[in-house]
Protein backbone atom coordinates (compact mmCIF):
# COMPACT_ATOMS: atom_id res chain seq x y z
CA UNK A 1 0.00 0.00 0.00
CA UNK A 2 1.24 3.58 -0.80
CA UNK A 3 -0.19 6.25 1.36
CA UNK A 4 0.15 9.88 2.00
CA UNK A 5 0.24 11.00 5.62
CA UNK A 6 -0.63 14.30 6.67
CA UNK A 7 0.88 14.10 10.78
CA UNK A 8 0.54 17.37 13.42
CA UNK A 9 4.43 18.29 13.90
CA UNK A 10 5.22 20.15 17.05
CA UNK A 11 8.46 20.83 18.27
CA UNK A 12 7.55 21.62 22.05
CA UNK A 13 4.92 22.42 24.04
CA UNK A 14 4.58 26.08 23.73
CA UNK A 15 5.81 25.77 19.68
CA UNK A 16 3.49 26.44 16.80
CA UNK A 17 2.09 23.14 15.36
CA UNK A 18 1.37 22.61 11.42
CA UNK A 19 0.47 19.43 9.41
CA UNK A 20 3.53 17.89 7.22
CA UNK A 21 2.68 16.02 4.65
CA UNK A 22 4.67 12.45 4.06
CA UNK A 23 4.84 9.92 1.39
CA UNK A 24 5.24 6.03 2.65
CA UNK A 25 5.31 3.36 0.55
CA UNK A 26 5.54 -0.60 0.99
CA UNK A 27 2.53 -0.64 3.53
CA UNK A 28 1.32 -4.38 4.29
CA UNK A 29 -2.62 -4.48 5.04
CA UNK A 30 -1.61 -6.53 8.27
CA UNK A 31 0.37 -3.62 9.92
CA UNK A 32 -1.20 -1.89 12.79
CA UNK A 33 -1.38 1.82 12.59
CA UNK A 34 1.70 2.09 14.38
CA UNK A 35 3.82 -0.42 12.83
CA UNK A 36 2.99 1.72 10.06
CA UNK A 37 4.46 4.95 11.82
CA UNK A 38 7.18 2.85 12.61
CA UNK A 39 7.81 2.53 9.27
CA UNK A 40 7.41 6.12 8.46
CA UNK A 41 9.89 6.98 11.50
CA UNK A 42 12.56 4.56 10.24
CA UNK A 43 12.58 6.79 7.18
CA UNK A 44 12.36 10.09 8.26
CA UNK A 45 15.27 8.77 10.84
CA UNK A 46 17.42 7.49 7.62
CA UNK A 47 16.93 10.78 5.93
CA UNK A 48 18.24 12.81 9.02
CA UNK A 49 14.74 14.11 9.44
CA UNK A 50 13.40 14.11 13.08
CA UNK A 51 10.85 11.48 13.84
CA UNK A 52 7.54 11.55 14.26
CA UNK A 53 6.56 11.47 18.54
CA UNK A 54 3.63 9.31 19.32
CA UNK A 55 2.12 7.60 22.55
CA UNK A 56 2.34 3.48 23.15
CA UNK A 57 2.96 1.05 25.23
CA UNK A 58 1.25 -2.47 25.14
CA UNK A 59 -0.10 -2.55 21.50
CA UNK A 60 -2.56 -4.77 22.87
CA UNK A 61 -5.56 -2.70 23.21
CA UNK A 62 -5.85 -3.17 27.45
CA UNK A 63 -2.95 -0.17 27.80
CA UNK A 64 -4.39 2.98 26.98
CA UNK A 65 -1.45 4.97 25.52
CA UNK A 66 -2.22 4.82 22.38
CA UNK A 67 -3.64 7.93 21.39
CA UNK A 68 -4.36 9.19 17.42
CA UNK A 69 -7.04 11.05 15.92
CA UNK A 70 -7.12 10.11 12.95
CA UNK A 71 -9.24 11.93 9.88
CA UNK A 72 -11.17 13.08 12.75
CA UNK A 73 -12.01 9.84 14.16
CA UNK A 74 -10.45 9.18 18.05
CA UNK A 75 -8.35 5.86 17.21
CA UNK A 76 -9.53 6.27 13.77
CA UNK A 77 -12.78 4.69 11.58
CA UNK A 78 -12.77 1.15 13.66
CA UNK A 79 -13.65 0.85 17.45
CA UNK A 80 -10.65 -0.37 18.86
CA UNK A 81 -7.22 1.03 20.00
CA UNK A 82 -5.23 3.12 17.32
CA UNK A 83 -2.95 -0.09 18.30
CA UNK A 84 -5.51 -2.72 17.48
CA UNK A 85 -6.33 -0.90 14.25
CA UNK A 86 -4.70 -2.06 11.12
CA UNK A 87 -3.96 -0.62 7.68
CA UNK A 88 -6.68 -2.99 6.05
CA UNK A 89 -9.11 -0.48 7.58
CA UNK A 90 -7.54 1.94 4.97
CA UNK A 91 -7.56 2.05 0.97
CA UNK A 92 -4.21 2.19 -1.27
CA UNK A 93 -3.85 5.33 -2.32
CA UNK A 94 -5.69 7.23 0.73
CA UNK A 95 -4.41 10.26 2.29
CA UNK A 96 -4.98 9.80 6.56
CA UNK A 97 -4.84 12.72 8.82
CA UNK A 98 -3.01 12.46 12.20
CA UNK A 99 -3.98 14.72 14.71
CA UNK A 100 -2.80 14.64 18.60
CA UNK A 101 -5.84 14.49 21.41
CA UNK A 102 -7.30 18.28 21.74
CA UNK A 103 -8.10 19.85 24.34
CA UNK A 104 -7.12 22.18 27.23
CA UNK A 105 -6.36 19.65 29.85
CA UNK A 106 -4.90 17.86 27.49
CA UNK A 107 -1.95 20.07 26.39
CA UNK A 108 0.44 18.85 23.73
CA UNK A 109 4.03 17.57 24.62
CA UNK A 110 5.26 17.02 21.28
CA UNK A 111 4.14 16.09 17.83
CA UNK A 112 1.15 13.13 18.42
CA UNK A 113 1.92 13.64 22.30
CA UNK A 114 -0.25 14.93 25.15
CA UNK A 115 0.04 15.32 29.09
CA UNK A 116 -2.81 13.50 30.38
CA UNK A 117 -1.85 13.57 34.20
CA UNK A 118 -5.22 15.70 34.22
CA UNK A 119 -6.53 11.51 34.53
CA UNK A 120 -3.96 10.53 37.28
CA UNK A 121 -5.12 13.53 39.40
CA UNK A 122 -8.66 12.38 38.64
CA UNK A 123 -8.16 9.16 40.17
CA UNK A 124 -6.14 10.15 42.68
CA UNK A 125 -9.15 12.46 44.05
CA UNK A 126 -10.94 9.66 44.92
CA UNK A 127 -10.53 6.53 42.19
CA UNK A 128 -9.73 4.01 45.28
CA UNK A 129 -11.40 2.24 48.29
CA UNK A 130 -9.99 2.27 51.10
CA UNK A 131 -8.77 -1.29 53.10
CA UNK A 132 -6.92 -2.75 55.46
CA UNK A 133 -3.71 -3.92 53.81
CA UNK A 134 -2.00 -7.27 54.86
CA UNK A 135 -4.04 -10.92 54.38
CA UNK A 136 -5.64 -11.26 51.23
CA UNK A 137 -9.47 -11.84 52.51
CA UNK A 138 -12.24 -14.22 52.64
CA UNK A 139 -13.32 -14.42 48.83
CA UNK A 140 -16.87 -14.83 50.06
CA UNK A 141 -16.98 -12.50 52.74
CA UNK A 142 -18.66 -9.60 51.11
CA UNK A 143 -21.28 -11.21 48.61
CA UNK A 144 -21.94 -9.19 45.16
CA UNK A 145 -24.80 -9.62 43.58
CA UNK A 146 -24.10 -10.79 40.02
CA UNK A 147 -25.77 -7.38 38.07
CA UNK A 148 -23.53 -5.03 40.49
CA UNK A 149 -20.65 -7.57 39.34
CA UNK A 150 -21.53 -6.87 35.79
CA UNK A 151 -21.59 -3.19 36.08
CA UNK A 152 -18.77 -2.60 37.71
CA UNK A 153 -16.83 -4.50 35.29
CA UNK A 154 -18.33 -3.50 32.34
CA UNK A 155 -16.95 0.55 33.99
CA UNK A 156 -13.88 -1.30 35.01
CA UNK A 157 -12.73 -1.20 31.65
CA UNK A 158 -12.11 1.63 30.78
CA UNK A 159 -8.16 1.87 30.29
CA UNK A 160 -8.12 5.91 30.39
CA UNK A 161 -7.01 6.53 26.67
CA UNK A 162 -9.06 9.73 26.61
CA UNK A 163 -10.54 9.27 23.43
CA UNK A 164 -13.48 10.72 25.17
CA UNK A 165 -12.73 13.97 25.73
CA UNK A 166 -10.96 14.27 22.11
CA UNK A 167 -13.90 13.14 20.70
CA UNK A 168 -16.30 15.28 22.65
CA UNK A 169 -16.55 18.90 21.25
CA UNK A 170 -16.48 20.38 24.49
CA UNK A 171 -13.73 18.54 26.13
CA UNK A 172 -15.22 16.98 28.53
CA UNK A 173 -14.14 13.95 30.73
CA UNK A 174 -17.12 12.58 31.77
CA UNK A 175 -17.38 9.59 30.22
CA UNK A 176 -13.92 8.81 32.01
CA UNK A 177 -14.57 10.25 35.52
CA UNK A 178 -18.19 8.32 35.32
CA UNK A 179 -16.78 4.65 34.66
CA UNK A 180 -14.23 5.58 37.40
CA UNK A 181 -16.96 6.35 40.02
CA UNK A 182 -19.60 3.77 38.82
CA UNK A 183 -17.01 1.31 38.95
CA UNK A 184 -16.22 1.48 42.58
CA UNK A 185 -19.77 2.81 43.80
CA UNK A 186 -21.63 -0.23 42.75
CA UNK A 187 -19.64 -2.11 44.58
CA UNK A 188 -20.16 -3.15 48.65
CA UNK A 189 -16.25 -2.43 48.64
CA UNK A 190 -16.70 1.33 47.19
CA UNK A 191 -19.81 1.77 49.42
CA UNK A 192 -17.69 3.32 52.36
CA UNK A 193 -16.61 5.93 50.59
CA UNK A 194 -19.75 6.22 47.97
CA UNK A 195 -20.44 10.19 48.30
CA UNK A 196 -16.80 11.88 48.59
CA UNK A 197 -15.46 9.73 45.72
CA UNK A 198 -18.12 11.05 43.10
CA UNK A 199 -17.81 15.07 44.89
CA UNK A 200 -14.14 14.83 44.92
CA UNK A 201 -13.74 13.44 41.13
CA UNK A 202 -15.99 15.63 39.83
CA UNK A 203 -14.68 18.79 41.64
CA UNK A 204 -11.26 17.27 40.73
CA UNK A 205 -12.40 16.71 36.73
CA UNK A 206 -13.97 20.54 36.52
CA UNK A 207 -10.81 22.13 38.00
CA UNK A 208 -8.24 20.55 35.44
CA UNK A 209 -10.46 22.78 33.08
CA UNK A 210 -12.50 20.45 31.06
CA UNK A 211 -15.58 21.19 29.45
CA UNK A 212 -19.01 20.08 30.58
CA UNK A 213 -21.73 17.63 29.42
CA UNK A 214 -24.06 18.31 26.54
CA UNK A 215 -24.49 14.72 25.87
CA UNK A 216 -23.88 14.97 22.31
CA UNK A 217 -22.41 10.96 22.25
CA UNK A 218 -19.48 10.84 20.76
CA UNK A 219 -17.51 9.80 23.39
CA UNK A 220 -19.51 6.93 23.93
CA UNK A 221 -19.01 6.14 20.00
CA UNK A 222 -15.17 7.15 19.88
CA UNK A 223 -15.01 4.64 23.39
CA UNK A 224 -12.70 1.73 22.59
CA UNK A 225 -14.06 0.18 26.01
CA UNK A 226 -17.17 1.00 24.74
CA UNK A 227 -18.19 2.40 28.38
CA UNK A 228 -22.34 3.45 27.24
CA UNK A 229 -23.76 6.86 26.99
CA UNK A 230 -25.93 6.31 30.65
CA UNK A 231 -22.94 5.94 32.46
CA UNK A 232 -22.46 9.66 32.72
CA UNK A 233 -26.48 9.95 33.90
CA UNK A 234 -25.38 7.05 36.84
CA UNK A 235 -22.65 9.11 37.56
CA UNK A 236 -24.84 12.79 37.55
CA UNK A 237 -27.51 10.43 39.68
CA UNK A 238 -24.84 9.53 42.62
CA UNK A 239 -23.70 13.53 42.46
CA UNK A 240 -27.19 14.55 43.27
CA UNK A 241 -27.57 11.75 45.98
CA UNK A 242 -23.99 12.60 47.54
CA UNK A 243 -24.75 16.38 47.16
CA UNK A 244 -27.97 16.04 49.23
CA UNK A 245 -26.47 13.39 51.53
CA UNK A 246 -23.06 15.25 52.92
CA UNK A 247 -25.43 18.53 53.91
CA UNK A 248 -27.79 16.28 56.16
CA UNK B 1 0.43 7.45 44.57
CA UNK B 2 2.78 5.81 46.61
CA UNK B 3 2.56 2.17 47.86
CA UNK B 4 0.32 3.44 50.63
CA UNK B 5 -0.66 6.14 48.87
CA UNK B 6 -4.42 5.03 48.00
CA UNK B 7 -5.36 3.74 51.46
CA UNK B 8 -3.38 6.94 53.85
CA UNK B 9 -4.96 9.26 51.37
CA UNK B 10 -8.29 7.63 52.09
CA UNK B 11 -8.11 7.90 55.70
CA UNK B 12 -7.27 11.61 55.50
CA UNK B 13 -10.55 11.59 53.47
CA UNK B 14 -12.43 9.98 56.14
CA UNK B 15 -11.58 12.45 58.69
CA UNK B 16 -11.05 15.78 56.61
CA UNK B 17 -12.12 18.32 58.78
CA UNK B 18 -12.46 20.80 56.19
CA UNK B 19 -16.22 22.21 55.67
CA UNK B 20 -17.99 21.30 52.40
CA UNK B 21 -19.68 24.40 50.42
CA UNK B 22 -23.48 25.60 51.07
CA UNK B 23 -25.90 23.13 48.81
CA UNK B 24 -26.50 26.29 46.42
CA UNK B 25 -22.26 26.72 46.72
CA UNK B 26 -21.70 23.24 45.57
CA UNK B 27 -24.52 22.67 42.74
CA UNK B 28 -23.36 26.34 41.25
CA UNK B 29 -19.86 25.95 41.16
CA UNK B 30 -19.85 22.40 39.49
CA UNK B 31 -20.54 21.73 35.77
CA UNK B 32 -22.58 18.83 36.91
CA UNK B 33 -24.51 21.21 39.21
CA UNK B 34 -25.36 24.06 36.44
CA UNK B 35 -26.72 21.45 33.94
CA UNK B 36 -29.12 20.10 37.21
CA UNK B 37 -30.06 24.16 37.22
CA UNK B 38 -30.45 24.18 33.40
CA UNK B 39 -32.69 20.78 33.85
CA UNK B 40 -35.00 21.53 36.34
CA UNK B 41 -35.60 25.17 34.62
CA UNK B 42 -35.69 23.66 31.44
CA UNK B 43 -38.33 21.42 32.63
CA UNK B 44 -40.63 23.91 34.31
CA UNK B 45 -40.47 26.01 31.44
CA UNK B 46 -41.27 23.08 29.16
CA UNK B 47 -44.22 22.62 31.40
CA UNK B 48 -45.58 26.28 30.74
CA UNK B 49 -45.26 25.41 27.17
CA UNK B 50 -47.44 22.45 27.23
CA UNK B 51 -50.08 24.41 28.67
CA UNK B 52 -49.78 27.52 26.92
CA UNK B 53 -49.87 25.41 23.73
CA UNK B 54 -53.20 23.90 24.63
CA UNK B 55 -54.49 27.45 25.58
CA UNK B 56 -53.40 28.67 22.03
CA UNK B 57 -55.56 25.74 20.84
CA UNK B 58 -59.17 27.55 22.04
CA UNK B 59 -58.36 30.24 19.23
CA UNK B 60 -60.47 27.52 16.97
CA UNK B 61 -63.35 27.87 18.93
CA UNK B 62 -63.58 31.92 17.95
CA UNK B 63 -63.33 34.88 19.74
CA UNK B 64 -65.35 34.59 22.61
CA UNK B 65 -63.92 31.19 23.68
CA UNK B 66 -60.71 32.91 23.71
CA UNK B 67 -61.10 36.18 24.92
CA UNK B 68 -62.72 34.55 27.74
CA UNK B 69 -60.11 32.01 28.29
CA UNK B 70 -57.49 35.38 28.31
CA UNK B 71 -59.78 36.24 30.63
CA UNK B 72 -60.06 33.44 33.04
CA UNK B 73 -56.25 33.31 33.51
CA UNK B 74 -56.33 36.38 35.41
CA UNK B 75 -58.90 35.12 37.67
CA UNK B 76 -57.09 32.09 38.19
CA UNK B 77 -56.49 31.04 41.90
CA UNK B 78 -59.64 33.43 43.15
CA UNK B 79 -61.40 34.34 45.44
CA UNK B 80 -57.86 33.72 47.33
CA UNK B 81 -55.59 35.42 44.76
CA UNK B 82 -56.88 38.72 43.17
CA UNK B 83 -57.13 39.76 39.74
CA UNK B 84 -53.85 38.28 37.76
CA UNK B 85 -51.68 37.79 41.04
CA UNK B 86 -51.61 34.01 39.76
CA UNK B 87 -50.81 35.49 36.70
CA UNK B 88 -47.92 37.43 37.62
CA UNK B 89 -46.73 34.02 40.17
CA UNK B 90 -46.38 32.21 36.85
CA UNK B 91 -44.28 35.23 34.80
CA UNK B 92 -42.06 35.38 37.49
CA UNK B 93 -41.12 31.77 38.08
CA UNK B 94 -40.74 31.94 34.14
CA UNK B 95 -38.57 35.02 33.87
CA UNK B 96 -36.28 33.51 37.17
CA UNK B 97 -36.30 29.69 34.85
CA UNK B 98 -35.41 31.81 31.73
CA UNK B 99 -32.72 33.41 33.49
CA UNK B 100 -30.93 30.47 35.36
CA UNK B 101 -31.47 28.83 32.39
CA UNK B 102 -29.79 31.42 30.35
CA UNK B 103 -26.54 32.48 32.72
CA UNK B 104 -25.94 28.15 33.21
CA UNK B 105 -26.23 27.89 29.39
CA UNK B 106 -23.48 31.47 28.95
CA UNK B 107 -21.12 30.19 31.48
CA UNK B 108 -21.43 26.17 30.35
CA UNK B 109 -21.04 27.26 27.21
CA UNK B 110 -17.67 29.76 27.82
CA UNK B 111 -16.37 26.92 29.69
CA UNK B 112 -16.93 24.22 26.76
CA UNK B 113 -15.33 26.46 24.46
CA UNK B 114 -12.30 27.18 26.37
CA UNK B 115 -11.90 23.16 27.36
CA UNK B 116 -11.22 22.94 22.73
CA UNK B 117 -8.97 26.12 22.04
CA UNK B 118 -7.95 24.21 19.43
CA UNK B 119 -10.49 22.37 16.50
CA UNK B 120 -9.46 19.55 14.53
CA UNK B 121 -7.63 20.20 10.89
CA UNK B 122 -9.51 16.84 9.58
CA UNK B 123 -13.42 18.13 10.19
CA UNK B 124 -16.52 15.54 10.88
CA UNK B 125 -20.16 16.52 10.96
CA UNK B 126 -20.86 15.53 14.26
CA UNK B 127 -24.18 14.84 16.63
CA UNK B 128 -27.31 15.39 15.53
CA UNK B 129 -28.99 18.60 13.87
CA UNK B 130 -30.92 18.98 17.05
CA UNK B 131 -27.78 18.66 19.48
CA UNK B 132 -25.40 20.88 17.24
CA UNK B 133 -28.30 23.84 17.31
CA UNK B 134 -28.70 23.87 21.05
CA UNK B 135 -26.89 27.18 21.79
CA UNK B 136 -27.93 29.51 18.48
CA UNK B 137 -31.55 28.03 19.01
CA UNK B 138 -31.43 28.99 22.92
CA UNK B 139 -30.26 32.31 21.79
CA UNK B 140 -33.19 32.48 18.86
CA UNK B 141 -35.39 31.61 21.38
CA UNK B 142 -34.16 34.41 24.08
CA UNK B 143 -34.88 36.88 21.54
CA UNK B 144 -38.13 35.64 20.38
CA UNK B 145 -39.08 35.14 24.03
CA UNK B 146 -38.74 39.28 24.21
CA UNK B 147 -40.37 40.13 20.48
CA UNK B 148 -43.57 37.98 21.50
CA UNK B 149 -44.08 39.94 25.28
CA UNK B 150 -43.55 43.08 23.33
CA UNK B 151 -45.89 42.33 20.58
CA UNK B 152 -48.44 40.22 22.40
CA UNK B 153 -48.23 40.78 25.96
CA UNK B 154 -47.26 44.54 25.91
CA UNK B 155 -48.37 45.46 22.70
CA UNK B 156 -45.63 48.05 22.15
CA UNK B 157 -44.56 46.09 19.86
CA UNK B 158 -47.82 45.30 17.96
CA UNK B 159 -48.50 45.94 14.48
CA UNK B 160 -51.95 47.76 14.48
CA UNK B 161 -53.74 48.55 17.92
CA UNK B 162 -53.28 46.51 20.24
CA UNK B 163 -56.02 46.12 22.65
CA UNK B 164 -55.72 44.82 26.16
CA UNK B 165 -57.98 41.36 26.82
CA UNK B 166 -58.96 41.34 23.14
CA UNK B 167 -56.40 38.69 22.21
CA UNK B 168 -57.98 37.11 19.22
CA UNK B 169 -57.91 40.26 17.29
CA UNK B 170 -54.37 40.64 18.17
CA UNK B 171 -53.47 37.20 17.09
CA UNK B 172 -54.72 38.05 13.86
CA UNK B 173 -52.75 41.04 13.27
CA UNK B 174 -49.82 39.63 13.98
CA UNK B 175 -50.16 36.94 11.84
CA UNK B 176 -51.66 38.66 8.82
CA UNK B 177 -47.62 40.66 8.83
CA UNK B 178 -45.33 38.32 6.86
CA UNK B 179 -42.45 39.04 9.83
CA UNK B 180 -45.10 38.15 12.37
CA UNK B 181 -45.27 34.54 10.27
CA UNK B 182 -41.25 33.97 9.39
CA UNK B 183 -40.05 34.85 13.23
CA UNK B 184 -42.78 32.99 14.83
CA UNK B 185 -42.37 29.98 12.88
CA UNK B 186 -38.75 30.24 12.98
CA UNK B 187 -38.70 30.70 16.74
CA UNK B 188 -41.33 27.25 16.74
CA UNK B 189 -39.16 25.15 14.90
CA UNK B 190 -36.15 26.40 16.76
CA UNK B 191 -38.01 25.37 19.86
CA UNK B 192 -39.57 21.79 18.65
CA UNK B 193 -35.09 21.24 18.03
CA UNK B 194 -34.29 22.42 21.20
CA UNK B 195 -36.97 20.62 23.13
CA UNK B 196 -36.10 17.07 20.97
CA UNK B 197 -32.22 17.12 22.63
CA UNK B 198 -33.36 18.94 25.66
CA UNK B 199 -36.13 16.98 27.18
CA UNK B 200 -34.15 13.54 26.97
CA UNK B 201 -30.40 15.61 27.89
CA UNK B 202 -32.41 16.55 31.50
CA UNK B 203 -33.44 13.30 32.09
CA UNK B 204 -29.82 12.38 32.01
CA UNK B 205 -28.52 15.25 34.12
CA UNK B 206 -31.24 14.57 36.33
CA UNK B 207 -30.04 10.55 36.71
CA UNK B 208 -33.19 9.33 35.51
CA UNK B 209 -32.02 7.89 32.21
CA UNK B 210 -30.59 4.64 32.06
CA UNK B 211 -30.12 2.29 29.50
CA UNK B 212 -33.41 0.43 29.19
CA UNK B 213 -35.08 3.65 29.37
CA UNK B 214 -33.03 5.49 26.55
CA UNK B 215 -35.70 4.54 23.69
CA UNK B 216 -38.89 5.57 25.54
CA UNK B 217 -37.37 8.69 27.12
CA UNK B 218 -36.54 9.47 23.45
CA UNK B 219 -39.43 8.57 22.23
CA UNK B 220 -41.27 10.99 25.16
CA UNK B 221 -38.55 13.57 23.65
CA UNK B 222 -39.40 13.12 20.13
CA UNK B 223 -43.53 13.33 20.83
CA UNK B 224 -43.09 16.50 23.11
CA UNK B 225 -41.39 18.56 20.72
CA UNK B 226 -43.37 17.22 17.78
CA UNK B 227 -46.86 18.24 19.98
CA UNK B 228 -45.33 21.42 20.99
CA UNK B 229 -43.90 22.61 17.16
CA UNK B 230 -47.60 21.36 15.70
CA UNK B 231 -49.52 22.85 18.61
CA UNK B 232 -48.07 26.01 17.98
CA UNK B 233 -47.95 26.49 14.33
CA UNK B 234 -51.20 25.58 13.95
CA UNK B 235 -52.54 29.06 15.32
CA UNK B 236 -50.63 31.47 12.25
CA UNK B 237 -51.75 28.67 9.63
CA UNK B 238 -55.45 28.63 10.79
CA UNK B 239 -55.27 32.81 10.70
CA UNK B 240 -53.01 32.26 7.65
CA UNK B 241 -55.54 30.04 5.92
CA UNK B 242 -58.45 31.85 6.91
CA UNK B 243 -59.78 29.25 9.39
CA UNK B 244 -59.02 31.32 12.13
CA UNK B 245 -60.50 35.45 10.93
Amino acid sequence: MKLTLRVWRQRHADAEGHMSTYEVDGISPDMSFLEMLDTLNEELILKGEEPVAFDHDCREGICGACSLVINGDAHGPERTTTCQLHMRSFADGDTIDVEPWRAAAFPVVKDLVVDRSAFDRIIQAGGYISVPTGSAPEAHATPVPKPDADSAFEHAECIGCGACVAACPNGSAMLFTSAKVNHLNVLPQGAPERETRVLDMVAQMDSEGFGGCTLTGECATACPKGIPLPSIAAMNKEWLRATRKVRR
Amino acid sequence: MGLFGPSVSGMALATRTDRRPSLPRAVWDSTVGKKTVMAVSGLIMLLYLVAHMIGNLKIFFGPDDFNHYAHWLRTLGGPVMRWEWTLWVIRVVLVAAVVAHAVSAYQLSRRDLKARPSKYVHKKPRASYATRTMRWGGIILGLFIVWHILDLTTGTAHPGGFQHLHPYQNVIDTFSTWYGNVVYLTAVVALGLHVRHGFWSAAQTLGVGSAARDRALKTCANGLALLLTAGFVSVPVGVMTGVVS
